[in-house]
């Protein structure tokens, strides 16, 4: 009798738990990642639900590439688990072609002129409009203006790789833990191969000609990978192959850096007393340029979509609108500050006199977002968009291949020859396996 | 001179011995270190041994998350799952020990053979299996895939332990006039108790730490302690500090249950280690 009673309490507990995760109407799930702007919004969004009662919103966080790959799985198997999502500009188009996305229409209030044009245009695929933004970022120069002043230098607004070589070298100081330069080397498409694709692209180099045939081993990717391998390994901090955006951050902010190119994003961070030992001595410029010059440039933005398989699709738009407009930006601003607004999105935030005093490095983030152009000329001819990725499903996985085989030029398991030919012969087969090359 | 060098022999072995424990032991220590540090001091370098302690983190984990809730989702997937998995266990590992057949040892290598493949091999049907039965995001669907996939190991240690029971007891037993239910519940199971403990540990553990199927099959209402943790990890940001307090409040309820029944665990599984 005993076991019975047993048996069945652990069914009434199962049962339970199925019937819990029922998802009552008018409950929107939202697929987010752990980052400070997406932890406001969720402390935020108690005034949305205040304002709209009918609507709940349930929250899952999750780590970039498992959400990347939750979202995939659930959106293509038409799941519905999911009513808001958390992606960047590089899924936008690629998942929009796919069907998965709504289009999103916002009403005149929303005043979607507002949102700056490269940044709105980065989330369209055939003249519609599939995302909302909720922060953007592009690519910055940060540099430690106490060291630069010891060593009588003076970086420039608009600095070439050039001076940035000289400068790192001046500056690092091995003996004290001070590197020159800091820069992604973790392998990955979105960590090492976003900062080494923005850089070849300003050294005339690009990912692939007309015909998807790789150019890899052109004299421009071995220039521009000569000076990342070369700058790491002189001036660069030890065990490099492991930092990515957040080890350099703390490396940065706790004074170990003397330059770090990396995304706009960091600015808030760097110049947080809170978070940076170095907050007081940070001083910014553009990116670095190569000789080329021109070519595709960093953009990338966080932004809010609607996935077809969502059963609550008009709660989640409204959700999404309130989530990216003006009111959210003045009600972040309210709570929490005005250096905490998300970045990068809105004409109007950079115009209030309020976000120029909190956020000294505003005017510079808005210039390098503004002259973004994901879609840039390279010198060739390319059959892609993207700056620091290109716009194909493939590229996760072969950013990631050539991301590896590029870590191993820092380690010393390669030269940049042997890498480029190991880079080129992987990024061959993998297109053709995948049908877009012959 | 025998005495002298069985004495350092015994004290190498005893600094070996502390060694391993304490090597074993560094990560644990430095998480439950970094929770109380701030995020600044947390990605320090050098690495800060002596710091003024801080709750921030854990004060943030609490205000971020519902950790009540990930932890009751985990109890219930790894009971249920140690439950279930038992129930199936205990009958095919008396049957294997005690009334093997030609194919019992091909049956018990296959049954191992299943925990050889990578789990991502066979997301896609398990996906759609648990879509189609309506058990994705519940804690039924993480049980069920998490007790079949601790099964083979609990058979192979049942069917171990039940091994070490002489056989001669249980045909007493039958002579007594047991029927082969009562046989396994009054006579093998009391016996084997140990053994069925450590093994029910064990399962328990591989749940609370299960994280491939956690992270793919749940998204809020299921989502255990596994999907607590990985919320922390952040790809713009200092999470270091906020991911070792998630880390330890994760990691405390097992590693307290595992403490209080160590005596149990190594009993279980030296059961007869020693005859």
């Amino acid at each position: 009798m005993s076991r019975l009673k047993t048996a069945c309490t652990l069914a009434v507990l199962l049962s339970g738990s199925v019937l819990s995760t029922a998802q009552a109407a008018g409950t929107l799930t939202i697929a987010t990642v752990n980052n400070g702007d997406m932890i406001v919004m969720r402390q935020l969004s108690q005034e949305f639900e205040k304002a709209h009662p009918d609507i709940h919103l349930n929250w899952v966080t999750l780590e970039e590439n498992v959400l990347r790959q939750r979202v995939t799985t659930d959106i293509a198997m038409k799941t519905g688990q999911f009513d808001v999502v958390t992606i960047g500009n590089y899924e936008v188009p690629i998942w929009a072609k796919q069907g998965w996305l709504t289009e999103i229409k916002p009403d005149a209030a929303y005043d979607i002129n507002d949102v700056l044009p490269s940044v709105r245009e980065a989330l369209t695929s055939d003249g519609k409009l599939y995302a909302l933004p909720f922060y953007a970022e592009s690519v910055m120069t940060y540099y430690r203006k106490d060291l630069f002043q010891k060593a009588g230098l003076t970086m420039p607004d608009a600095p070439t790789y050039d001076q940035i070589r000289q400068f790192a070298d001046k500056i690092t100081d091995k003996s004290g833990q001070v590197y020159g330069i800091c820069l992604r080397g973790k392998p990955g498409w979105g960590e090492n191969m976003a900062y080494v694709s923005s850089l070849a692209n300003t050294y005339g180099a690009q990912w692939f000609d007309m015909s998807w045939k790789p150019m890899l081993t052109s004299d421009a990717w071995k220039k521009a990978l000569t000076w990342y391998v070369s700058a790491l390994k002189e001036d660069g901090p030890p065990g490099v192959t492991s930092n990515g955006f957040n080890e350099n951050l703390a490396l940065f902010a706790s004074g170990h850096c003397g330059i770090w190119i990396d995304s706009t994003v960091a600015g808030g961070l760097l110049f947080d007393p809170k978070q940076s030992q170095v907050a007081d001595k940070v001083g910014f410029a553009s990116a670095p340029k190569g000789p080329y010059g021109k070519g595709p440039t960093w953009l990338w933005s966080w932004s809010l979509a609607v996935p077809v398989s969502s059963h609550q699709g008009t709660d989640a738009q409204t959700f999404i609108t309130w989530a990216t407009s003006k009111e959210y930006v003045k009600l972040v601003a309210d709570r929490k500050g005005w250096v905490a607004v998300p970045a990068g999105t809105r004409a109007s935030t950079y115009a209030a006199p309020e976000y120029q005093k909190a956020a000294p490095f505003a005017s510079f983030v808005l210039n390098a977002i503004k002259t973004a152009d994901p879609s840039g000329q390279t010198a060739e001819p390319r059959p892609y968009t993207g700056a620091q990725f290109v716009g194909i499903p493939e590229f996760q996985a072969v950013g990631t291949q050539v991301g590896q085989t590029v870590a191993a030029t820092l380690s010393g398991q390669m030269t940049v020859d042997q890498a480029l030919t190991a880079a080129q012969s992987s990024v061959t087969r993998s297109l053709r396996q995948s049908g877009r090359a012959k | 001179m025998a005495i002298k060098t069985k004495r350092s022999t015994k004290i190498a072995v005893t600094c070996l011995g502390w060694g391993i424990a304490l090597w074993l032991f560094f990560p644990i220590f430095w998480m439950i270190l970094t929770g109380f540090k701030s995020e600044v001091q947390a990605v320090s370098t050098p690495p800060k041994l002596i710091f003024a302690p801080t709750l921030s983190s854990y004060a943030e984990v609490f205000e971020r998350a519902s950790y009540w809730h990930f932890t009751f989702n985990t109890v219930i997937i790894s009971v249920g799952a140690t439950v279930g998995a038992l129930l199936l266990a205990i009958p095919a590992a008396y049957s294997m020990a005690f009334m093997p057949s030609k194919r019992t040892r091909g049956t018990l290598l296959w049954m191992l053979s299943t925990r050889m493949l990578p789990p991502v091999g066979v997301l896609v049907p398990i996906y759609l299996l648990a879509r189609s039965t309506h058990l994705l995001d519940t804690c039924t669907g993480l049980a069920i895939v998490n007790m079949l996939t601790n099964l083979p190991i609990i058979v192979w240690m049942l069917f171990t332990f039940f091994r070490e029971v002489p056989a001669p007891i249980l045909e007493a037993g039958r002579m007594d006039g047991a029927t082969r239910w009562q046989e396994m519940t009054m006579v093998l199971l009391p016996l084997a108790l140990p053994g069925i403990a450590s093994t029910a540990l064990l399962s328990l553990i591989l749940c609370w730490n299960e994280a491939f199927w956690s992270l793919n099959l749940t998204s809020s209402n299921a989502a255990p302690l596994t999907a607590f943790i990985a919320s922390f990890s952040s790809p713009e940001g200092l999470f270091f500090g906020k991911l070792s307090a998630a880390s330890t409040l994760a990691v405390a309820p097992i590693l307290v249950l595992g403490w209080i029944s160590q005596k149990q665990l190594v009993r279980g599984l030296t059961f007869g280690a020693v005859k």
